[in-house]
C-alpha cells in the first residue's frame, strides 16, 4: 500500500539526506526504520507526510503518487495518516480533550461522533482523568499519549511515530510501545522511526536499517544492527 | 454540516482570542490607537472645513447702485442672477439698510454723524451682495456684471477685491488638498503599524499552524479562527474608540467653539455618531481579516 520508488533527497549543497531509496510496506505491517542520527529517517517521513518533495523518484499511498496532488488537497492525504512526533507537537493553548478532538473536528466529522469517540480514545490511552488539563500540566509521557490518542482517533490506516519514545523514561517507553502495537494488532499499518535497541529487539518485527541515505538492510524479523 | 463547521470556527475563534489573553489585549490596543488616529482625522476634517467655510462666506461681489437707481432695475438684475449657477444668494440691500449700518458702524465717530446730519438726504445707494457657491467663480460672476452692466450701476467692488479673492480661494484649495494628503499619510501610517501587530500576534502561533496542518486541518479550518479573532479585534476596539471620543469631545467641545467658531466637536460627534462608529467599525473590521488572512497566508504557503 505504501510504496517508495527510487526517492532521493538532496538538500541544497550537501550530501544527499536520502539516496535511491525503494521499499514497499503491506497494509497491516509493521515497520521500524533504524539508523544513526541522519542517517534520513526523519527526511524520509517528511517526504512521506509531503512536508518536502524528494529531488527525484516518486512515493506511492494506495497507488497515488502523494507528490502530484495540488497543496490544497494534502489535507485529505493527512487525515488517512496518524502522525507522533518525538516533541509531541500538542497545541498549546487547547485542553487534552481539545486537542485529540481538534483532529475530528478538522477531519469533519459530528459533534455527536466526538463527543462520544473521545473519551472512549482517552480512556484507550489511560488519560480520562486529565481531559481537561493543557499540555504543560502533563508529563512527557502523559503528552506523548495525547499525540497518541490524536493520532488514533479518526482510525487512520497508517500511524507514523517518529523517536515517539526519544525524551521519555524507561517505564513510559514500555507503555508507549505497548499501546502502538495495540494499535497495530487492530489492522493500523505503523511505520517507527527509533534508535532504541531494546525497543526493536523486543517487538520482533520487520526492521528497515539506513545508513547514510541508503537502505542496508531489511529484515522480516529483525534486530538492531549498526 | 455548514453550520456545524461555522458554530466550530466562531467558538474556535473565541477560545483562541480568550486564551491568547494577552496577545489580544495588545493588538486591540494597537487598533484602538490607529482607529483614534482616522477618528480623529475625521473631527479635524470637519474643523478644517467649517473654519474654510467661514473664511469662504467673508467673500463676496457688492454691486453698488446709483442714487437715483429704479427699484425695478434692481430687482431685474437681481432675479438674472439668482438664475445663474453660480450664484450662492443674493442680497438687497436698500438705501435705507445702507444708511442704518453705516450710522451703526460709525456710531462713535460724531464728525461724520454731524456731517451726515447735515446733509439731511441719504447719500448712500442701494446694492446687492452676491456669495457665489465657489471662490474660483467670481471672476466669471464679475463678467457676467461687467457684461450686463446698465446705467444704474455705480461700480462692482471685484476689480479693487480681486487679489484677495483669488489668494483666498487659493488658500482654501491648498488647505483642502493638503488636509486629505496629511489625512491619508496619517491613516495609512497607522494602518501599517496594526497590519504589522496583527502579523506579529499569528507569528507566535505559527507552530499551532504547522501542527494543525499536520493533524489533517484544511488550510480554511486552521485560518478561521484567526479571522474570526480579526473581526473580534475589529469589534472591540472600534467600539472602545468610539466610547472614548464622549468625554474627550465633551471635554474639547467648548473649546473648540470658542477657537474655531461655529463648530461644536461635541455636538458634531453625538450628530454623526452613528456615521463615525459605522466607518470605525467597517475599517477596524476590514484591516483585522486582512491582516489575520495576509498573515497566515505565510504559514499556509509552505
Amino acid at each position: 500500500m505504501i510504496y517508495f520508488d527510487k526517492v532521493s533527497k538532496v538538500y541544497s549543497k550537501g550530501y544527499p539526506a536520502l539516496e535511491d531509496v525503494s521499499f514497499s510496506i503491506e497494509q497491516g505491517e509493521f515497520v521500524s526504520i533504524v539508523g544513526q542520527s541522519g542517517a534520513g529517517k526523519t527526511t524520509l517521513l517528511r517526504l512521506f507526510l509531503a512536508e518536502e518533495k524528494p529531488t527525484s523518484g516518486n512515493i506511492f499511498l494506495d497507488s497515488v503518487d502523494i507528490h502530484s496532488l495540488p497543496k490544497k488537497n494534502l489535507h485529505k492525504l493527512r487525515k488517512k495518516i496518524g502522525v507522533v512526533f518525538q516533541d509531541y507537537r500538542l497545541l498549546s493553548a487547547k485542553t487534552t480533550y481539545e486537542n485529540v478532538a481538534f483532529a475530528m473536528q478538522a477531519a469533519g466529522r459530528a459533534e455527536s461522533e466526538i463527543e462520544n469517540d473521545v473519551p472512549q480514545v482517552l480512556n484507550v490511552v489511560g488519560l480520562a482523568e486529565k481531559s481537561s488539563n493543557f499540555p504543560h500540566e502533563l508529563s512527557g509521557g502523559e503528552k506523548q499519549r495525547v499525540a497518541l490518542a490524536r493520532a488514533i482517533v479518526n482510525r487512520p490506516d497508517i500511524i507514523i511515530a517518529d523517536e515517539p519514545t526519544g525524551n521519555l523514561d524507561p517505564l513510559n517507553v514500555l507503555e508507549i510501545i505497548k499501546l502502538i502495537k495495540k494499535i497495530n494488532e487492530l489492522g493500523t499499518t505503523v511505520l517507527l522511526t527509533t534508535h532504541n535497541r531494546e525497543v526493536v529487539n523486543s517487538l520482533g518485527k520487520r526492521v528497515v536499517t539506513l545508513e547514510g541515505g541508503r537502505v542496508v538492510r531489511d529484515d522480516k524479523d529483525g534486530k538492531y544492527v549498526v | 454540516m455548514i453550520w456545524v463547521n461555522l458554530k466550530r470556527i466562531l467558538k474556535n475563534g473565541f477560545v483562541h482570542f480568550w486564551r491568547n489573553g494577552w496577545v489580544s489585549v495588545a493588538t486591540i490596543l494597537i487598533m484602538v490607537i490607529t482607529l483614534f488616529s482616522i477618528g480623529s482625522l475625521v473631527f479635524g476634517k470637519a474643523i478644517l472645513l467649517t473654519v474654510l467655510d467661514q473664511l469662504q462666506d467673508k467673500v463676496d461681489i457688492t454691486v453698488y447702485f446709483k442714487i437715483d437707481a429704479e427699484e425695478s432695475d434692481i430687482t431685474f438684475l437681481q432675479e438674472s442672477l439668482s438664475d445663474l449657477s453660480e450664484v450662492k444668494n443674493v442680497m438687497y440691500v436698500s438705501k435705507e439698510d445702507a444708511l442704518k449700518s453705516f450710522q451703526e458702524r460709525h456710531a462713535e465717530n460724531t464728525l461724520i454723524i454731524q456731517s451726515l446730519e447735515e446733509l439731511g438726504a441719504n447719500p448712500l445707494g442701494s446694492s446687492l451682495n452676491i456669495k457665489a457657491k465657489d471662490p474660483s467663480q467670481y471672476e466669471s460672476i464679475a463678467r457676467f456684471l461687467e457684461a450686463s452692466v446698465f446705467s444704474a450701476v455705480d461700480k462692482i467692488n471685484y476689480r479693487q477685491n480681486k487679489t484677495i479673492i483669488d489668494r483666498l480661494s487659493a488658500i482654501l484649495q491648498t488647505s483642502k488638498n493638503l488636509g486629505t494628503g496629511i489625512s491619508i499619510l496619517l491613516a495609512l501610517i497607522a494602518v501599517l503599524v496594526t497590519f504589522n501587530t496583527i502579523r506579529l500576534a499569528i507569528y507566535t502561533n505559527r507552530e499551532e499552524i504547522k501542527i494543525m496542518r499536520l493533524v489533517g486541518a484544511s488550510d480554511r479550518y486552521v485560518r478561521s479562527p484567526f479571522v474570526v479573532g480579526g473581526i473580534l479585534y475589529g469589534l472591540i476596539s472600534s467600539t472602545v474608540t468610539v466610547i472614548l471620543f464622549y468625554p474627550l469631545t465633551f471635554w474639547l467641545g467648548p473649546l473648540s467653539e470658542r477657537f474655531f467658531g461655529g463648530i461644536n466637536l461635541f455636538y458634531y460627534y453625538l450628530s454623526n455618531f452613528f456615521q463615525m462608529f459605522f466607518i470605525l467599525l467597517a475599517v477596524g473590521v476590514l484591516l483585522g481579516v486582512f491582516s489575520s488572512w495576509v498573515a497566515t497566508r505565510r504559514y499556509l504557503k509552505a
